[in-house]
């Protein structure tokens, strides 16, 4: 765990987190025993395939989880948002916690003005005329690099496009000066080309604006450029976290280490991938023991036993939770 | 969208012309003998041929059909056989009852329905989404016909017989004579058709409200901060209403041409009465007037929907 950046309170300090959900089938232990921190200016990337509780996670922070049954402490500024009476959780959100998401296309209201929307969301939280909000919305428009922001205020989302509809997701998401930027996949939907931009975009609005973020993403490369810190999940649990440079350098656990090799790489002359072979487990009654312990090659009797997350052999703030690891195999 | 408005506008004129054609082959072009139709087997030679020369039946039928046609692109309608009242003025008297009937029944079931299904589409499958869901389905499987016999029996008789009066007997009253009187005996007409309409618009408004509860955007607009009893009105209501006026605007243009059922229930003087008098008298112009004023409502009510989804969607708003 990285050390806290200054004495006293973090600004996140989350720990030991659990996200649950009643469903027929059986109760889905989307998120246990999560714990982690954050500082101003710095990234947190959570990084995980598809349902491993890393959208879930954040989202239960500011009860944006429906329907959730959410355990823990989420200390955010020493005030747990966990236990936070409704009106004062609703005032976090958006001017605390803000957030975009991965589908800017469906992420907007079809049937509104994006600047409209800028507006709303600033009104919600300051009891500034309609007009000074909407000069904020242009200028926050031509801020995040839409052209001509007076004109294309009003405009609809369908009239803007994939991109543009992010930059204009983050202009609401920064309108009020948060403190933290839950940015949930925030590329996944869009070129490649207009990826590199928008990460450029919001590097460049955290620094400008000193907020944190907690970057959620399945791609290794958009976790390594931007985050400071990372947090890999698995089936609802973190299985390593570390230093980003820390983590490409010493991949101590085996999901972590499969998950690198998965990634394209340009400087390697085999054409194949090597997937991460086997289906991530159900949430629902998942055995105990290690998650990855069915699809590990490593895995051994031991594993059988949920491996504790702890810090490996010499590194400061590198934690894994594997048995191999432990033992300093690694 | 005044181009949308010319093409919609043309459409629905489109289609109005076909029922009127419809309706005169039905009548004029396909029966062998009109003019004994329209007389009645009792009638003597005379009268059937009477009858066939002042209807112009024994011109050839293309000519019948242009002279149809042209009386009816001046409004002219025709004379009722029975009252020798010109139809408009037969559709012009119960139309204010009719619509009277029409319009109070939308105003409360259209705010019922609406507020019923927003509660229960906020709190899904809790016990108050699953009351309102069960009265809505009693309502909407019970025929109007009996739920305004059982209105009447109850609210009206039975609480008459006890001495209270809170809906009086006797006949329609014009809301110009004494708005309250007019309230009054429309009160249990109104409720039979809301009762019954009303349950289709709360279902419609639950559903639609379930689906844009999971849309992205309901998450975004969470996500914000704003209250979430903007969420919900501005939000997701917002996107609801698509469906709901698609289903409003049929529903009041079916109901304005007459609501057949309820008026003969009530003895209300409007134009399903009317409609319903006329086929026992064989009464030809008004059937065939009355019939032609309903589909022209309906066309209009749908050119309407037409309009409102380009002014609830701007993504339909094209130039």
């Amino acid at each position: 765990m990285p050390a806290p950046a200054a004495a006293g309170v973090r600004l996140l300090d989350v720990r030991d987190l659990a996200v649950s959900f009643r469903t027929p089938d059986g109760i889905v232990e989307a998120v246990r025993g999560l714990s982690f921190g954050l500082d101003p200016g710095r990234t947190l990337g959570l990084v995980g395939e598809s349902g491993s509780g890393k959208s879930v996670a954040t989202a239960a922070l500011v009860g944006l989880a429906p329907g959730a049954q959410v355990t823990g402490l989420a200390l955010y500024l020493g005030r747990d948002l966990l236990t936070l009476p409704a009106e004062e959780l609703r005032a976090v959100r958006g001017r605390g916690v803000a957030m975009i998401f991965q589908s800017p296309m469906t992420s907007l209201h079809p049937l509104y003005p994006v600047g409209w929307q800028i507006v709303e969301m600033i009104r919600a939280h300051e009891p500034v005329p309609t007009r000074q909000a909407r000069a904020r919305a242009i200028e926050l428009l031509g801020h995040v690099g839409i052209p001509r922001a007076e004109r294309r205020v009003d405009d609809y989302p369908h009239q803007y496009s994939g991109g543009m509809l992010q930059r204009a997701m983050i202009a609401m998401a920064i309108a009020l000066r948060p403190r933290i930027l839950v940015a949930d996949e925030p590329t996944t939907a869009l070129d490649v080309s207009v990826q590199a931009q928008i990460l450029r975009l919001l590097a460049g609005l955290q620094r400008e604006l000193g907020m944190a973020m907690i970057l959620i993403t399945h791609d290794l490369g958009v976790a390594a450029e931007t985050a400071d810190e990372m947090l890999v999940m698995y089936a609802g649990r973190a299985l390593e976290q570390a230093t980003t440079p820390d983590l490409f350098a010493r991949p101590s656990h085996p999901y972590t280490r499969a998950l690198l090799r998965s990634r394209p790489r340009l400087d390697a002359a085999v054409a194949r991938l090597t997937p991460v072979p086997g289906q991530p487990p159900s949430l629902i009654a998942l055995p105990a023991g290690c998650p990855f312990r069915p699809r590990c090659a490593e895995a051994v009797e031991r594993c059988a036993k949920t491996p504790p997350l702890v810090a490996i052999g010499g590194d400061e703030g590198h934690d894994a939770a594997c048995w191999l690891v432990g033992e300093g195999t690694a | 969208m005044i181009g949308l408005v010319l093409r919609r506008a043309g459409g629905g004129a489109l289609v109005v012309w076909l029922v009127a054609s419809a309706v005169f082959v039905c009548y004029f072009a396909v029966p062998h003998d009109v003019a004994r139709l329209i007389a009645g087997k009792q009638a003597s030679e005379r009268t059937v041929a009477a009858v066939r020369a002042r209807l112009e039946l024994d011109r050839p039928v293309a000519v019948q059909y242009l002279h149809f046609m042209g009386r009816l692109a001046r409004g002219d309608l025709g004379v009722s056989f029975v009252t020798q009242d010109s139809v408009r003025a037969v559709i012009v008297r119960d139309l204010p009852v009719t619509a009277s009937l029409a319009l109070g029944a939308a105003a409360l079931w259209l705010s019922a329905g609406l507020l019923a299904g927003v509660v229960a589409a906020t709190r899904p499958r809790s016990r108050l989404d699953r009351a309102i869901t069960t009265v809505a389905l009693f309502f909407y499987s019970m025929p109007p016909f009996l739920l305004g016999q059982l209105l009447l029996f109850f609210c009206f008789y039975r609480l008459y017989l006890a001495g209270v009066e809170l809906f009086p007997p006797g006949s329609y009253v014009p809301l110009t004579e004494s708005p309250l009187q007019w309230a009054r005996f429309l009160a249990l007409p109104w409720l039979t058709i809301a009762l019954a309409n009303g349950a289709t618009y709360a279902r419609l408004t639950r559903s639609a409200m379930l689906d844009a509860f999971g849309e992205d955007y309901i998450r975004t607009a969470r996500s914000k901060g704003i209250s979430e009893r903007r969420v919900v009105l501005r939000h997701a209501l917002r996107s609801s209403l698509a469906p709901i006026v698609t289903q409003f605007g049929i529903d009041l243009g079916t109901l304005l041409g007459g609501a057949i059922v309820t008026e003969v229930v009530f003895g209300l003087p409007g134009l399903g009465r009317e409609v319903v008098q006329a086929i026992t008298r064989q009464d030809l112009p008004v059937i065939i007037g009355v019939t032609i004023f309903g589909s022209a409502l309906v066309v209009t009510a749908n050119v309407a929907v037409d309009l409102c989804y380009a002014l609830l969607d701007p993504r339909l708003r094209r130039r």
